[in-house]
């Protein structure tokens, strides 16, 4: 090991952390898939508001148990309040990325991110 | 036709009128067959003259494209990720003999190379190319560097960024428009530090060695 060591110079140094540093700053990539854009909220399985990710807003949606709160900001939504006696879809926080899902289930309503249209949106996957 | 000057045909024909398809009688009785030199004393008319320097590019890029073959029968878990081995040579060319050699030895072996294994015009073809092209341009500025400080692991990890990314760009724009690719981009990266890291050691090792 000491050898090869020796070959090294100070400025070598300094290049290798740029590039760790460039490494672990890319790292996140590899976790977020894509950007979300569209929030598809559905009652029963039938579509009932598409909001787009780029203005806040709320929405009520009327279940069989009282009334569901879609929130969305920015980038994100969530489901705010929902009369759920779990809470499972509010406790899930805020969804930011595409097909990320929350899923009242007692009342009938969901909230699913969808990616960009058209070029790509379609894709859940990627081979060769 | 035999108009086969470089120049503008009224330039050519003013000098030259028996070059424009007519051939003038003196050239087909008396002159040297055609083929030969004009002047050429049975000598052939391309005479290359080939200088060390000619020879040295010669050699190392034969090296570099053996070890592209060799590296093409290594498998890879993913298209892109491979060590890169042949760089090794460019990067001593590169210290020994400067950034133009090394220029010839990585375009060299990027053609020959891709040609034997098949690859010749063939999107593994154009990465390759995209990739020496970019890091040779970056090794054009890292040469520069003051060498005390400065050694072929520094050259090798930066030319091997450069390559990654010159080819994340091109399948970005042509074989996979999606931005799913930048996914990999870590992965890319990390393959990039390492082998750069190694392929530099390596090359610092032999330059030390002679």
């Amino acid at each position: 090991m000491r050898p090869w060591l020796a070959l090294l110079r100070p400025g070598d140094w300094l290049v290798m952390l740029a590039g760790l540093a460039a490494v672990g700053a890319s790292a996140p990539l590899l976790w977020r898939s894509g950007v979300a854009e569209l929030a598809v909220v559905k009652r029963d399985g039938r579509v009932v508001a598409e909001l787009p990710l780029t203005a806040p807003r709320k929405l009520d949606v009327v279940g069989p148990l009282g009334t569901t709160v879609i929130e969305v900001r920015p980038g994100r939504a969530r489901v705010a309040r929902d009369p759920g006696p779990r809470q499972y879809c509010v406790l899930q926080g805020w969804l930011t990325r595409p097909n990320a899902i929350a899923i009242c289930a007692p009342n009938h309503v969901s909230l699913q991110l969808a990616g960009p249209r058209g070029e790509g949106g379609g894709y859940d996957s990627l081979n060769y | 036709m035999t108009a086969s000057t470089t120049e503008p045909g009224a330039a050519a024909g003013r000098e030259h009128p028996s070059r424009r398809g007519i051939p003038s009688p003196p050239l087909g009785d008396i002159s040297p067959p055609p083929g030969r030199g004009a002047g050429g004393g049975g000598d052939s008319a391309i005479d290359l003259e080939v200088t060390p320097a000619d020879r040295r590019v010669a050699r190392y890029a034969a090296a570099a494209i053996v070890l592209t073959i060799a590296e093409a029968a290594i498998p890879s878990p993913l298209p892109g990720v491979k060590p890169g081995l042949a760089n090794i040579v460019t990067l001593i060319v590169l210290w020994r003999h400067g950034w133009r050699e090394a220029a010839w030895v990585t375009g060299l072996r990027v053609l020959a190379g891709s040609l034997l294994v098949g690859q010749f015009l063939a999107p593994g073809f154009w990465l390759s190319l995209t990739g020496a092209l970019l890091s040779l341009a970056v090794l054009g500025v890292a040469h520069r560097l003051p060498r005390g400080l400065f050694g072929p692991v520094s050259h090798s990890v930066l030319a091997a960024f450069a390559h990654i990314a010159g080819q994340l760009v091109l399948v970005r724009l042509w074989l996979v428009p999606h931005d799913g690719v930048f996914h990999l981009v870590p992965i890319f990266a990390g393959a990039a530090l390492l082998f750069g890291i190694v392929n530099g050691l390596i090359a610092a090792k032999l330059l030390e060695e002679k």
